[in-house]
């Protein structure tokens, strides 16, 4: 018998025991809910979105207003109502620049590097990615043996930590790193990656694509199979050659997720911090400092904490990412209608 | 289910490769080169999203003289050592590269200037003279598990792996609870204010955490919350991407299961508990897997809100491990092995339903 089998017997009891632990629980809350359905009524409803609701006013809803209120107000104060009106004087100070295409003569320079860091990245990074993704998801649609053990391949990285993924790059790319040790037996000279400024990005670039593409490849991949396979097997009919089957029939049924994939990568990447801050630090010198980064050192790893500044910096980013969700939204009811 | 022309590449699994290797030169009915491309290309792409992973837990296994050999081993090498009768403790071993012993292993026992006594492990009354040019030291394969044993009992690192296990687990189990409750609310209550209600959460979508992080550190502080688990797990609880899952799914439950119950005389509760959340377990599962990779990944927000060592999480302790033990790669090297044990583990067990998960509902 299956249920004599140690392994089976644990899980079992495991089972039950969380099955009675959820009854229990639930149990409990049987008496105050049927209270509140006698006397609410028709209201219960608020009672069951009550929770979401209070969580998302609380840390979404009620921190937009503040975060405009905190854009527009000084000093080093952390609480709203200590904090002087100074209109557009934080704008201002991150805005002036004597020449905007020189971050270096502007008054706040490390927000205009994050600035022009960030959209090199942005360009770069979503370009490389959405490439090869759907280079990855093609290749993966074609049938191939170990299909599944491919795909799950290139999706492991995702789920790893940025954390993890910034230091397995860091241990690889370091001075006495196996790159390095590889060039070396190869008859190289040794390089140190992540300390020239151009190097040093471009493995931002690199990295940040290598632990997100196996998501992008997924939608793409959903995408390419949910294309009827008549439409090819007609197209075969007429011996399409294979780029113009790609070009006519892949390209243009799969536009509604490829759309997807660019605008979601391009909400990602315009954020990119976790990863590289880890990397990099940011550097060499600002190398490699992105927007959030500059957020959160002027709010929170600076001596003084310039939490206005902070602020308008994100309201700056909010307007950004705002235009491309709206983008999204729109994409996806497109796709859906 | 694929491209069709391609289909007939790979007719049967039990079909030998050299048979697809010959169709491969067979026009446009066998396998064409874009085949052997696409085959060339995943694997080298497996080989790139595997072999940096692997390298981290092969290097994790070695010492620190191991790691700060250049160029590196594949595998983790210690010096060998050997025991001589007679004489108290373990000596080094080497290899005589020249002279009379060429190709002897010998131990050393003392050493002056340059010149080394060795001894034969075999024959330990004669000592040999050899010059220490002339000697190369024997590398034996071991792992140098005690990376991990120092990990777990010099830092706090299980304080720290409980604290994420907490977080997650509590942020899971919270962010379950409460998206299906809404989502209930709206999927199968008609009550004024519901599409705002929907609309509005669905707007928060437009909010990523990254751009409030002030005033969401002023309301952490406000309640308390900073410097405690609470402040990570209270702010990401409600998410819109769960209430949508999970409101489009009980919609698919069909009303009469819920008026059944309540000829019973069910509570609304009880419905919701007893009947609802059963049926809506294969949705829930994808929300607990977004959320389990959430949490235990979550990085910015954490940093802002724990500042003290003792709340820190897995992903803040390597974060400021890397700075501070820059000199100790082994140690940090076995932390993180540790930390993404788990997630692989779990991606290993559930790999199938993690992708297809994703897949369908286009999120992350």
């Amino acid at each position: 018998m299956a249920e004599a089998r140690p392994l089976n017997l644990v899980r079992m009891m495991a089972g039950r025991g969380l099955a009675a632990a959820y009854a229990g629980t639930m149990n409990i809350l049987e008496l105050p809910m049927r209270v509140a359905q006698r006397s609410l009524g028709p209201g219960l409803a608020w009672l069951f979105v009550g929770p979401n609701l209070i969580v998302f006013s609380l840390f979404t809803f009620l921190p937009i207003v503040l975060n405009i209120w905190y854009a527009f107000s000084g000093s080093t104060n952390l609480l709203p109502s200590q904090r002087p009106w100074v209109g557009l004087d934080n704008m201002r100070a991150l805005l002036s620049c004597q020449n905007h295409f020189d971050p270096s003569s502007c008054q706040r320079d490390l927000f205009w590097h994050g600035v022009y860091n960030t959209l090199e990245f942005v360009v770069l990074q979503v370009t490389l990615m959405v490439a090869l993704s759907l280079i990855t998801a093609l290749a993966l649609n074609k049938k191939v043996i170990g299909q599944g053990f491919f795909r799950a391949a290139f999706f492991y990285p995702v789920l790893l930590s940025p954390v993890v993924v910034a230091l397995i790059w860091k241990w690889i790319l370091q001075r006495n790193g196996v790159l390095n040790g590889v060039i070396l037996s190869a008859g190289g000279t040794p390089f140190d990656w992540l300390l020239d400024a151009r190097s040093a990005f471009s493995w931002t670039v690199f990295v940040s694509i290598w632990a997100h593409m196996g998501f992008y490849t997924l939608i793409l991949l959903a995408g390419l199979q949910a294309i009827p396979r008549d439409v090819y097997e007609a197209a075969e009919m007429d011996a399409a050659p294979p780029w113009t089957r790609f070009r006519r029939i892949t390209l243009p049924l799969l536009m509604p997720s490829f759309l997807v994939v660019v605008v979601l990568a391009l909400i990602r990447a315009v954020q990119i911090f976790d990863e590289v801050f880890v990397l990099t630090g940011g550097g060499p010198g600002t190398a490699t400092t992105y927007l959030v980064q500059f957020i959160y050192e002027t709010g929170f790893a600076q001596q003084i904490r310039e939490y206005g500044m902070a602020s308008a910096a994100s309201l700056l980013l909010a307007a950004v990412l705002m235009l491309l969700t709206l983008a999204q939204l729109r994409l996806v009811r497109r796709g859906n209608g | 289910m694929a491209d069709a022309t391609e289909a007939s590449a790979v007719p049967a699994r039990g079909m030998s490769r050299a048979a697809i290797f010959v169709a491969a030169t067979r026009g446009r009915h066998g396998a064409d080169w874009t085949d052997w491309a696409s085959y060339v290309y995943l694997v080298f792409g497996t080989l790139l999203m595997f072999v940096p992973v692997a390298w981290l837990a092969l290097s994790s296994l070695k010492t620190q003289a191991g790691l700060d050999q250049m160029p590196p081993t594949v595998l983790p090498y210690e010096p060998a050592r050997a025991a001589l009768p007679g004489r108290p403790g373990e000596f080094p071993l080497f290899r005589v590269t020249k002279g009379d012993h060429a190709g002897q292993e010998l131990a050393e026992v003392r050493r002056i200037g340059l010149q080394a006594q060795m001894v034969d492990p075999a024959a330990p009354a004669a000592v040999i003279r050899v010059p220490v040019s002339d000697r190369e030291p024997v590398m034996r394969l071991h792992a140098a598990w005690d990376n991990y044993s120092a990990v777990v009992s010099r830092f706090d690192f299980l304080l720290y792996f409980w604290n994420s296990l907490f977080i997650t687990v509590v942020a899971t189990v919270i962010t379950l609870l409460f998206n299906a409750m809404a989502a209930f609310a709206l999927s199968k209550y008609n009550f004024r204010g519901r599409g705002t209600v929907f609309a509005l959460i669905l707007a928060t979508l437009m909010v990523p955490p990254t751009i409030i992080l002030v005033p969401n550190y002023l309301i952490a502080s406000q309640l308390g919350l900073v410097n405690s688990l609470w402040g990570v797990i209270w702010p990401g609880v409600a998410t819109p991407t769960g209430v949508f899952l999970l409101r489009q799914y009980m919609l698919t439950i069909p009303d009469e299961l819920l008026d059944a119950a309540r000829m019973d005389n069910a509570s609304e509760w009880r419905l919701f508990w007893r009947i609802m959340l059963p049926l809506s377990a294969p949705a829930l599962a994808v929300l607990a897997i977004f959320s389990v990779m959430w949490r235990w990944n979550e990085f910015l927000w954490p940093l802002v809100v724990l500042s003290r060592s003792e709340n820190f999480t897995l992903q803040l302790a390597l974060n400021s491990f890397q700075g501070e033990l820059t000199t100790s790669w082994n140690l940090l090297l076995a932390m993180t092995v540790l930390t993404l044990l788990p997630i692989t583990l779990i991606f290993l067990v559930l790999q199938r339903h993690i992708t297809q998960g994703i897949a369908s509902a286009g999120v992350k």
